[in-house]
C-alpha cells in the first residue's frame, strides 16, 4: 500500500526531471545528473521501516506533489529581502542563492582569487573547471532517495575552493533563501575543497521568506579536507514556518584535519541535517556541535555518522535541544570504528530540556566498534528544571516565567557562546534570548 | 511597627511538623542570631520565610513591613519588598552569568518599585562598586551563577547579591560556614558595611566566631522546632561552652 503511494508520488519528479535533463549543459554533467535519476528509479522514498527513519516520518513531504525549479529560481528576490539576513560585515564576501541558484546581484561577492575560489557551481560548470569536475558528486553517498533527487536536479549552489595553505581573512557566509512560492523544492548543492593546511571559515543559513508556503529545501554539501587543512562550519537553518529542509553534509578528512561543525536548526516544518564524517587519515579530528530549538509540531532530525576511518582519530558530539510544544525531534549519533583504527577516542553527548510535557525525543547511540584499542563513550539527558533552581529565581525577586526564559537561555548559550564568529554569535544569542523571553 | 513579627508560626515539610510554634520580633536596625543543633528547623524557618513551596505553613502569622498578607505572596513578591535569603546551599546556574542574573533581579526589584531599570552600562557601574564594596574578585561578574565556585566562593556570592539588591531585611543562613578566616573577616566586615538604621539581619550560624565580627542585638536558640532561649550576645558564649544539651530542660515538652 506505501509502496503503491509512494511510486504514483513520482510523477511529477519524473516530469520535472525531463526539463533538467534538456537543459544545455557539458556531457559530464549530464552523467551526473542521470546517474542521480537512475538511482533515484530504484529508491524508495524513506519511510518508517527503515532503522534510519524510524521516528522521522517524512510522508508529508513524500505527499506533496513539488514543482521541481529548473533552469532560474522561482520567485523574485529583492535586496531589501536579503539585508537582514546578510552580516553587516564589509569584509566577508557573501553569497546569495535564491531557491538554489546563485544570485551575483544580491551578493556582496569579494575577490575570488586563485588561492581562494568562491563562486557558483553553475558558473564553473559553464567555464569549466577540472578540480570542481574531479571532486563533484564524488563523495556524498546515495543514503537516501533525497540526495539521489538533488543529485538528479544538480543545477547550481557554493563552489569554495582553498588552495593548499591558503586562508580568507574573513568568513564566508552562503545564504540560501527560499522564496517559497507555492509548493516548490528546490536543489542546492555545495562543494567545499580545502587543499592541504588551507583553513577557512564558512557560515552557510538557510532562510525562508514565506511562513506559509510547504517548500522544499533538499540540499547536498560535500566537504573534501586534504591533511592539515582546518575548517569551521557554521549551519543555521531557518526556514519558513511550512517549509521543509532535507540536507545531507559529506565531509572527508585527511590526516591532521581539524573539522569543528555547529548545527543550529531553527525553525522549518520538517528538517532533517544528516552529517556524515569519515576521518580518512590518522590524526583527524571531528568536534560536532549542536542546537536546535523545537516546539510547535514541528519535527528536528539531526542525524549523525562519524567514520573512523583510521587510526589515533578523535571526535566528539555534542548537541542540545530545546523541546516545546507537541514537536518530535531525533537525535541519532553513530560511531563506526572498523578493524585496525585502534587508538580511536570518541564521544557524544545529547543534552534535551523539556519544557512540554507532550514533547518527544528519541535519542540513540549507535556504536559499531571492530578495533580493541578505543575509548567510545556516550550520554543522553533529557528532563526541565529542578523547583530549587526556580525558587532561586524567585528568591531574586524574579517570577516563574521569568526564571524558565533565562534558564533556557542559559541552556542553549552553553552552544552559542561557542561560536567565535562575533555578529553571528551576538545574532544567534538575541535570537535564542526573545524566543524565549516571557510574553 | 516591628519591621518582622513570626507568631506562633508552624512548618510542615512533607507532613512532617518541623516548626512547632515559632515567635520572633524583629526591628529595624537590629541584627538577630539564630543558633541551633542540626536538624532543628533554623533553615526550614528561612525557607518558610522566604516562601519556598515545600515548607507548608499549617498554623500562626508573619508580618513584614506592615504587610500582614506577606505569607500569601510568592516568593517573588516577598523578595521584591526586601526580604533576602542568602542560601545555606546556593544553587549553580549554568549558562547565565552573575552579571546578568543580578542585573534581571535588581531590574525586577527596580520595576516593582516604580524606578527605572538600569541598562548594561550602568548596571556594570553598580556591580563594580558592589564588588568593591564585598570585596569579590571582579571575574565574579562574568562567571556563570555559582558554577564552578568553590563552597566559600558561593557564600560570598551571596554577600555580592545582598550587596546588590539592597533588602531591608537579610537572613544569612550560615554564611559563615565554609568560609576560611580571611573570608569570614571579609563578609563579616561586607555586613557590617551595610548594617544600617532601615535595614535588619537574621544570621544563622553555628559559630561564634562570625558574632565576634558581627555583633548581635539578640541571640536566640531553636531547639526542636522551637526557640528554647533568647538573649543578648552572651548567650552565644554560653552555648560554645556548654553546648545544647542543657537546653533540654527549657523545652517544654
Ligand atoms: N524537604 C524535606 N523533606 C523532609 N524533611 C525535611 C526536608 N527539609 C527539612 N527536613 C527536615 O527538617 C528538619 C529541620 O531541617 P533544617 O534544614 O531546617 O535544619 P537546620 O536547623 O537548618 O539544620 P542545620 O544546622 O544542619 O543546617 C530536619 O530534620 C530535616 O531532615
Ligand atoms: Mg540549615
Amino acid at each position: 500500500m506505501i509502496e503503491l503511494m509512494e511510486r504514483t508520488d513520482r510523477a511529477h519528479y519524473e516530469a520535472d526531471l525531463k526539463r533538467v535533463q534538456a537543459l544545455e549543459s557539458p556531457a559530464w554533467m549530464k552523467d551526473i545528473r542521470e546517474a542521480g535519476a537512475a538511482r533515484f528509479a530504484e529508491m524508495d522514498f524513506p519511510h518508517y521501516k527503515q532503522e534510519a527513519w524510524r521516528l522521522t516520518n517524512v510522508g508529508p513531504v513524500v505527499k506533496t506533489p513539488f514543482r521541481s525549479v529548473v533552469g532560474e529560481p522561482s520567485g523574485h528576490v529583492t535586496p531589501d529581502d536579503v539585508a537582514a539576513h546578510l552580516y553587516d560585515a564589509p569584509e566577508w564576501t557573501q553569497l546569495v542563492f535564491v531557491d538554489g541558484f546563485l544570485s551575483r546581484e544580491l551578493s556582496r561577492m569579494g575577490d575570488s582569487t586563485q588561492a581562494v575560489r568562491v563562486g557558483g557551481i553553475g558558473e564553473a560548470v559553464a567555464k569549466g573547471d577540472e578540480i570542481l569536475e574531479e571532486h563533484l558528486a564524488k563523495s556524498a553517498e546515495y543514503t537516501n532517495a533525497f540526495v539521489a533527487l538533488n543529485t538528479a536536479f544538480l543545477q547550481d549552489g557554493a563552489y569554495i575552493h582553498v588552495s593548499e595553505g591558503a586562508a580568507p581573512s574573513a568568513p564566508i557566509h552562503l545564504l540560501f533563501i527560499s522564496t517559497g512560492v507555492d509548493t516548490i523544492a528546490s536543489y542546492p548543492r555545495n562543494l567545499i575543497i580545502l587543499g592541504k593546511s588551507a583553513e577557512a571559515e564558512i557560515v552557510e543559513s538557510y532562510v525562508g521568506l514565506n511562513n506559509t508556503a510547504g517548500y522544499l529545501n533538499n540540499v547536498v554539501t560535500e566537504i573534501v579536507m586534504e591533511d592539515n587543512a582546518t575548517l569551521r562550519r557554521y549551519k543555521v537553518v531557518r526556514e519558513g514556518s511550512a517549509g521543509h529542509h532535507l540536507a545531507t553534509t559529506k565531509v572527508m578528512q585527511g590526516r591532521d584535519t581539524n573539522f569543528h561543525s555547529f548545527s543550529i536548526s531553527l525553525t522549518g516544518q520538517i528538517v532533517r541535517n544528516e552529517l556524515d564524517v569519515v576521518l580518512g587519515g590518522e590524526g583527524a579530528n571531528a568536534l560536532l556541535s549542536g542546537l536546535y530549538l523545537n516546539d510547535g509540531d514541528r519535527l528536528i532530525d539531526n542525524a549523525l555518522r562519524v567514520t573512523h576511518a583510521s587510526p589515533k582519530c578523535y571526535s566528539r558530539m555534542a548537541y542540545k535541544g530545546v523541546l516545546d510544544g507537541t514537536s518530535r525531534s531525533v537525535f541519532t549519533g553513530k560511531v563506526l570504528v572498523p578493524q585496525g583504527s585502534q587508538q580511536t577516542d570518541s564521544n557524544q553527548l545529547n543534552n534535551n530540556l523539556l519544557l512540554s510535557d507532550k514533547a518527544t525525543l528519541d535519542t540513540k547511540p549507535q556504536l559499531e566498534i571492530f578495533a580493541d584499542d578505543v575509548k567510545c563513550t556516550h550520554g543522553a539527558t533529557i528532563g526541565g528544571f529542578p523547583r530549587e533552581l526556580i525558587f532561586y529565581f524567585q528568591s531574586r525577586g524574579m517570577t516563574e516565567a521569568m526564571a524558565h526564559a533565562i534558564l533556557t537561555f542559559g541552556f542553549a548559550s552553553e552552544i552559542v557562546d561557542k561560536i567565535n564568529i562575533d555578529p553571528l554569535r551576538e545574532r544567534l544569542s538575541k535570537y535564542v534570548f526573545d524566543k524565549y523571553r516571557p510574553k | 511597627m516591628a519591621m518582622l513579627e513570626i507568631s506562633n508560626l508552624h512548618v510542615s515539610v512533607d507532613g512532617h511538623e518541623i516548626l512547632k510554634g515559632v515567635n520572633l520580633i524583629v526591628d529595624a536596625g537590629e541584627v538577630h542570631a539564630i543558633m541551633g543543633p542540626n536538624g532543628s528547623g533554623k533553615s526550614t524557618l528561612a525557607l518558610a520565610l522566604a516562601g519556598h513551596g515545600a515548607y507548608e505553613v499549617t498554623e500562626g502569622s508573619v508580618t513584614f513591613l506592615g504587610h500582614d498578607d506577606f505569607l500569601d505572596m510568592p516568593p517573588e513578591e516577598r523578595a521584591r519588598l526586601g526580604l533576602f535569603l542568602a542560601f545555606q546551599y546556593p544553587v549553580e546556574i549554568p549558562g547565565i552569568s552573575n552579571a546578568y542574573f543580578l542585573q534581571s533581579a535588581l531590574n525586577e526589584m527596580r520595576k516593582s518599585h516604580g524606578m527605572e531599570e538600569l541598562d548594561a552600562f550602568e548596571f556594570q557601574d553598580l556591580l563594580a562598586e558592589k564588588m568593591e564594596l564585598v570585596k569579590v574578585d571582579p571575574s565574579f561578574a562574568d562567571r556563570n551563577v555559582n558554577e564552578g565556585f568553590s563552597g566559600g566562593e558561593k557564600k560570598r556570592n551571596e554577600i555580592l547579591q545582598m550587596a546588590v539588591m539592597e533588602p531591608r531585611l537579610a537572613i544569612l543562613d550560615e554564611t559563615d560556614s565554609g568560609l576560611d578566616i580571611d573570608a569570614l573577616r571579609i563578609v563579616a566586615e561586607g555586613i557590617n558595611r551595610l548594617r544600617g538604621k532601615d535595614r535588619a539581619f537574621v544570621l544563622v550560624t553555628h559559630y561564634q566566631r562570625m558574632l565576634n565580627y558581627v555583633k548581635p542585638d539578640f541571640v536566640h536558640v531553636l531547639y526542636q522546632g522551637k526557640f528554647a532561649k533568647s538573649g543578648g550576645p552572651e548567650l552565644a558564649l554560653e552555648l560554645e561552652d556548654k553546648g545544647y544539651d542543657w537546653l533540654k530542660e527549657s523545652v517544654p515538652a
